[in-house]
């Protein structure tokens, strides 16, 4: 570890969170519904939409009616894009003339882009036309995101609100989440991405003259615009197979940075205008303490991993000082390949630009534990800041009862129906995760798929599996996962961590939503300040921790203990 | 009350019955209503069959037949903290129960006529039934007086032996089943059906039989769920993850890994921490209608207090004399002593008080020879005493006057001392008492509300515990204010009203307060439904009883306070062993994880950091920890975690530390010291 390598990541960390304030209190008026500086612009398109699909914005819904929008919404969503991945070789705007896909591969992909998860069990610049890449996933980056801040608003809302039935408009959220947050911002940073010299074109290709004289031919394509929003929106599908390891899709130590402050900003940005929302700054930044200290503490595991390195590379006689450099990019080096990989799992992106399968055994298990925590640090956007209020609550009620009171959060009592839903709710990824994985670790037609044995083939297939429940999306490598187990077992993961999450924690919103807001006094527990900080990462590693080590000591940790007594895989 | 002399937890005769008590608990239909517990009961009940296969296949036994040992003595101990609290309750409701056995009822055929009576078990009482109860009859059931005064021996109930008197009408009207009549005889009215009066609910209360599980309870239970369906996700698909790595895991310790991390700590200990609770209000001699109320009353974020009895003691008392021009202090506080002697007034008495410690004036026993004593009248508003030709006189401030001038026949000049004590005394809340001697004025008797003297430490705890204070007094607006910031509560209603009580409480809860009250009026019952938790006097009325969730029955307003108390342990007691329940997992995984795997994977050797020293040994330790310190913890539980008033804040740094922390750590040091017992004596 250098400090030039830590000053890179503080400096990422701190442009994040200094645009991000403004950028909430920009997204609190949005969702209040109040004016902003775009409303003169937006305004008039934003009421076009309704016009044309017939929603009065100020008809607000219970959670009922507002999730069913929400699940009709994604199915419709699904159904679109399965058929375009299907027939997407008859369709225009196909310069390759690639061939629609398999059912098992456009289910696949179809689940995986309407649940933010972009998990690619394809090559994107080998089996994706034009039209799909942009009529196709770019539309459900922005729509899979705007889905996620519209049900994050909607929980908000049942914090802010006291008494009330409905918890807002789910066309209307989804809307001016497209339109004023993800939209301005895409145009903005998709042109510095092209001005950093990532691609956006129509053209199919361009075939090169390489220095030894062969002929190659470069794959491009519609790039900056799908990237800006992959990494605004915490998709994480990428244009190309190879991601934001590809030089086109991140050229320069400039445009990772940018990209990793992509990944951040809209997820820390919801967090102040939670705040904003719910009437008190000081519990957001509890809230943004917890996952700023969990997250940085990932980066430094995955770093310090990392840069010490492995005794076999030292023993097969490379400097021990360069650290692990295997599946990483020189161009990005130890501490911009571990930054990036501790935030793509610590949100809900899933973009990598390192192979994760090639870090240490402990590097490569900070991802995945990071997606096992519920990636909530600080998770998707609208998934995250709906996440780490669940398990919020959680800890209020464990905690809260320990200073004498029926436990409330933010004014709301957390009863028995809150406690369901919540228990409901992270029920789901330890379920998909180690149910599917156990199955597949006996299962001759999923192990087929694996690259590797021992303890490190188990890590890919929690990876796998993790990547899907958690809806991240990035791959560890080594796993080939376009076989008709994996495409479809990944692809229920995906659709069990996304919407059986979302509808215990919506019929949360409801609940709460209805309940009196009560006042604070000093006899209330103190969900800001140091302590609350403390105890929230704490029942979160707990929590996370006690789910998974079994697991991880089969996997991870079993590989790390045996690749320092020599052994590998 | 028997139970009151509980104060030992595992109490001879109390642990005898107790324990067979908790193997009649292994009843799995019974226990399915504890979630953790049962789920440790069918597992048990898998090794048990395991054990008995390898018995008959000869394989080694020791193992196995030590975890099935331990995994029945988890499920044991958990029924065996339950029995003991319900124990300790029966206790106190077989005294109760005595009162209520074949008594028999005077049932008339109508209200009105006393001398048709038939006899019938109180069993077959009806609501509506009027009884007759002469002396020396006990009361059949709960009811209503419509006729009579008498009164009544209740220490069936109160555990007060002294009878009160109870007559119809007004707020002393109701009486409660299972007490007796001394003296004379009532017409009473049955209000509540047999099975449902009031002593049945406190004996069903107490001995936990038809207990419900409480609103917190039930989310606690939940969470427990939760935390064990988790932890059996994580163990069942360990199956396949460990044949993957060559590690299969026997039965036997899959199931000591999913019996160690499931809570069953606070799972064995929940329903013995919420009787617990309930036992330690009747402990105090309140009874509560449901758990929830108890509950509710650690929640309460507003008191409403009835200024007399609980913040001022109930009379007004004198607090200083004043002069006249020419008088001297002493002077004025000797005629008042002779004024008073022969006053049983509680004002009268308080100047013979105030005279003797504040003046050191010597008062004499009796009056001198030849005094008339002239008594207190609505009509004049004055009490004294003629001596001779000597008139003292001492009264309202008008009613001197007017005796001053009539004694000298003339307009007397009122001296300006006199008018400026009356004025000050006026403006601070107090009462001016005139005094005067023949036809001239004397001085000034300062009387007021005198508040209790540990009062304002008390608001001031409950003020940092988040709790408003609010006085509740007939007293006009200048009186109430001054008593108010003496006493330091935080809020006052003046000439309150019952309406103006239930309005302030409306308020509140529209606010998001609850709200926490106690009366013992009928015309409190609006009130004490409308509040959170309302707390009626057992001297009170019926109407006032039915209204409130809870009765004290020392009728004794202060205990409001305590009672929050109560609430708060209780729900402190769950949330810290909860906490240390699952702060314990960390240190078992690290003694199980490490056995289950260093078979097959030696380097992860290196997680043993117990240094425990077998597998064997390692799982065995971590089950029998499991075991014991569900025991361990029982005094915990039954007697709740040490209760200070403290902010939340710090309540909370405090019990995070104690059974978060210590949760983590305490294990690490049982399981090895279990380790080295477990290895030393050769038992794995």
């Amino acid at each position: 570890m250098t400090v030039v390598g830590w000053l890179q990541i503080l400096v990422i960390l701190a442009a994040v969170v200094a645009f991000a304030v403004p950028l909430g209190a920009f997204m609190s008026k949005v969702f209040a519904n109040e004016r902003t500086f775009l409303t003169p612009v937006l305004g008039p398109v934003e009421r076009g939409f309704y016009r044309v699909s017939g929603i009065d914005p100020a008809r607000e819904q219970g959670w009922l009616g507002y999730t069913l929008g929400m699940l009709a919404f994604n199915a419709a969503g699904f159904l679109l894009l399965y058929l375009l991945l299907r027939f997407q070789g008859v369709l225009p705007l196909n310069p390759q003339s690639f061939p629609g896909l398999s059912p098992h591969l456009a289910f696949n992909t179809a689940v995986s882009f309407v649940t933010n998860t972009n998990w690619q069990s394809y090559g994107g610049e080998t089996t994706m036309s034009h039209l799909s890449q942009m009529a196709g996933l770019t539309v459900q980056n922005f729509l899979s995101a705007a889905t996620g801040i519209a049900l994050a608003v909607a929980l908000v809302r049942a914090f802010a609100r006291s008494g009330a039935k409905t918890v807002g408009n789910f066309f209307a959220d989804m809307t001016r989440a497209t339109l004023y947050v993800l939209l301005p911002l895409t145009i903005l940073t998709g042109l510095a991405q092209v001005a950093m010299g990532t691609p956006q074109t129509f053209e199919a290709s361009a075939t090169v003259q390489t220095l030894e004289g062969g002929e190659q031919t470069l794959a491009l394509g519609p790039v900056a615009s799908q990237i800006a929003i992959k990494q605004l929106g915490t998709n994480g599908g990428g244009f190309y197979n190879a991601n934001a390891a590809h030089p086109y899709e991140n050229p320069t130590p400039l445009s990772n940075a940018l990209t990793i402050w992509q990944m951040l900003v809209v997820s820390t940005a919801l967090v102040f205008a939670f705040g904003r929302l719910v009437g008190d700054r000081r519990q957001a930044v509890a809230i943004l303490s917890v996952m700023g200290l969990l997250l940085v503490t990932g980066i430094g595991i995955a770093y310090w991993a990392e840069a010490a390195g492995t005794p076999v590379l030292a023993a097969a006689g490379l400097d021990p000082t360069g650290g692990n450099m295997e599946g990483k990019e020189i161009r990005f080096g130890l501490a911009a390949s571990s930054m990036f990989a501790a935030v793509t799992t610590g949100l809900s992106d899933g973009a990598v630009n390192a192979m994760h399968g090639s870090f240490t055994p402990i590097g490569g298990m900070v991802p995945m534990v990071l997606i096992m925590l519920g990636e909530i640090l600080p998770g998707g956007v609208g998934s995250g800041l709906y996440g780490i209020l669940v398990i919020a609550i959680i800890s209020v009620f464990v905690a809260g009862l320990m200073v004498g009171r029926t436990p409330e959060y933010l004014g709301k009592k957390i009863e028995a129906k809150e406690m369901k839903m919540a228990i409901l709710a992270i029920l789901i990824l330890p379920t998909a995760i180690l149910g599917f994985s156990s199955v597949s670790a006996v299962l001759p037609a999923a192990l087929s798929g694996l690259g590797n044995a021992g303890p490190h083939g188990l890590s890919e297939i929690y990876y796998a599996y993790t990547s899907a429940a958690g809806n991240n999306g990035s791959a560890f490598g080594g796993l080939s996962a376009n076989s008709p187990w994996w495409n479809t077992t990944l692809g229920l993961a995906m659709l069990l961590g996304r919407f059986a999450y979302i509808v215990p924690m919506m019929a949360i919103a409801g609940s709460l939503v209805a309940k009196t807001k009560l006042a604070p006094s000093s006899g209330t527990f103190p969900t800001h300040g140091p302590l609350f900080v403390g105890l929230l990462a704490g029942i979160i590693l707990i929590l996370g921790g006690l789910q998974f080590f079994p697991a991880l000591a089969l996997g991870p940790i079993a590989e790390q203990v045996q690749m320092l007594a020599g052994k590998t895989f | 009350m028997a139970a009151k002399a509980a104060t030992s937890t595992f109490r001879p005769d109390l642990v005898g019955r107790a324990t067979i008590d908790a193997f009649k608990k292994l009843n799995p239909v019974a226990l399915m209503r504890n979630p953790v517990i049962f789920v440790t009961e069918v597992v048990a009940a898998v090794v048990t069959v395991l054990f008995v296969r390898d018995l008959l296949a000869g394989n080694p036994l020791l193992f196995t037949g030590q975890i099935m040992a331990w995994l029945w003595f988890t499920v044991l101990f958990a029924n065996f903290a339950e029995a003991i609290a319900e124990g300790r309750g029966r206790a106190q409701a077989n005294s109760l129960r005595k009162a209520r056995t074949d008594t028999m009822a005077k049932r008339m055929a109508s209200a009105k006529d006393r001398t048709a009576l038939q006899s019938v078990s109180a069993l077959d009482l009806k609501v509506g039934d009027h009884v007759l109860v002469e002396t020396g009859d006990l009361v059949p059931g709960d009811g209503e007086i419509v006729e009579g005064i008498a009164s009544v021996n209740e220490a069936a109930v109160t555990g007060e032996s002294a009878p009160v008197i109870r007559e119809a009408g007004g707020d002393r009207s109701a009486v409660t089943g299972g007490t007796t009549v001394v003296s004379d005889w009532l017409v009473v009215r049955i209000t509540a059906a047999p099975g449902s009066s009031f002593l049945d609910r406190m004996i069903a209360l107490v001995e936990g039989a038809e207990r419900q599980k409480t609103p917190n309870e039930l989310a606690l239970t939940i969470l427990l769920v939760g935390m064990t369906l988790i932890f059996l996700i994580a163990v069942v698909t360990l199956t396949g993850l460990s044949s993957y790595a060559g590690a299969a895991v026997s039965v036997p310790i899959l199931v000591a890994l999913l019996v160690t991390l499931i809570p069953t700590t606070i799972g064995g200990l929940l329903s013995a921490i919420g009787i617990a609770g309930m036992d330690r209000l009747i402990r105090h001699n309140v009874l509560a209608m449901s758990g929830k109320a108890v509950e509710a009353s650690g929640d309460v974020d507003t008191l409403l207090l009835d200024k007399t009895g609980t913040i001022t003691f109930g009379n007004r008392m004198a607090s200083e004399f004043v002069a006249v021009q020419g008088v001297t202090e002493t002077e004025a506080a000797q005629i008042a002593v002779q004024a008073s002697l022969a006053d049983e007034t509680a004002e009268g008495r308080s100047i013979l008080v105030l005279a003797r410690e504040k003046y050191g004036i010597s008062v004499p026993d009796a009056p001198q020879e030849g005094s008339t004593f002239i008594p207190f009248s609505a009509a004049t508003r004055l009490s004294g005493v003629d001596l001779g030709s000597k008139t003292i006189r001492k009264g309202s401030v008008d009613a001197i006057r007017k005796f001053v001038r009539e004694t000298a026949g003339r307009e007397v000049t009122e001296p300006q001392a006199f008018t400026q004590a009356v004025e000050r005394i006026a403006k601070s809340g107090g009462t001016p008492l005139g005094l005067a001697e023949n036809g001239r004025f004397v001085g000034v008797i300062h009387l007021k509300d005198v508040v209790k003297p540990d009062i304002k430490e008390r608001f001031a705890e409950l003020r940092r515990m988040g709790i408003r204070t609010v006085m509740v007094t007939g007293d006009n607006p200048v009186t109430a204010a001054a008593i108010a910031s003496e006493a330091g509560v935080d809020d006052f209603i003046a000439e309150a009203t019952p309406q103006d009580k239930l309005n302030y409480i409306r308020n509140e809860q529209r606010q998001g307060r609850l709200v926490a009250m106690c009366g013992d009026g009928t015309n409190d019952a609006p009130a004490l439904a409308q509040a959170d938790v309302g707390v009626a006097m057992q001297t009170g009325t019926q109407a006032a009883r039915e209204a409130g969730n809870m009765v004290d029955l020392d009728s004794d307003p202060t205990k409001l306070i305590e009672i929050v108390g109560i609430g708060k342990q209780l729900l402190m007691t769950r949330g810290s062993l909860t906490t240390f329940s699952i702060a314990n997992d960390v240190a078992k995984y690290f003694a199980i994880i490490p056995a289950l795997f260093v078979a097959a994977i030696p380097e992860l050797g290196v997680l043993n950091v117990m240094g425990l020293a077998t597998p064997e040994s390692a799982i065995l330790s971590a089950v029998i920890f499991n075991a014991l310190v569900i025991v361990a913890l029982i005094p915990l539980a039954l007697r709740g975690v040490p209760y200070r008033a403290m902010d939340a804040a710090t309540v909370l740094r405090r019990n995070l530390l104690v059974y978060g922390l210590g949760g983590i750590l305490v294990p690490f040091v049982g399981i090895k010291m279990i380790d080295v017992v477990v290895s030393g004596l050769g038992l794995s």
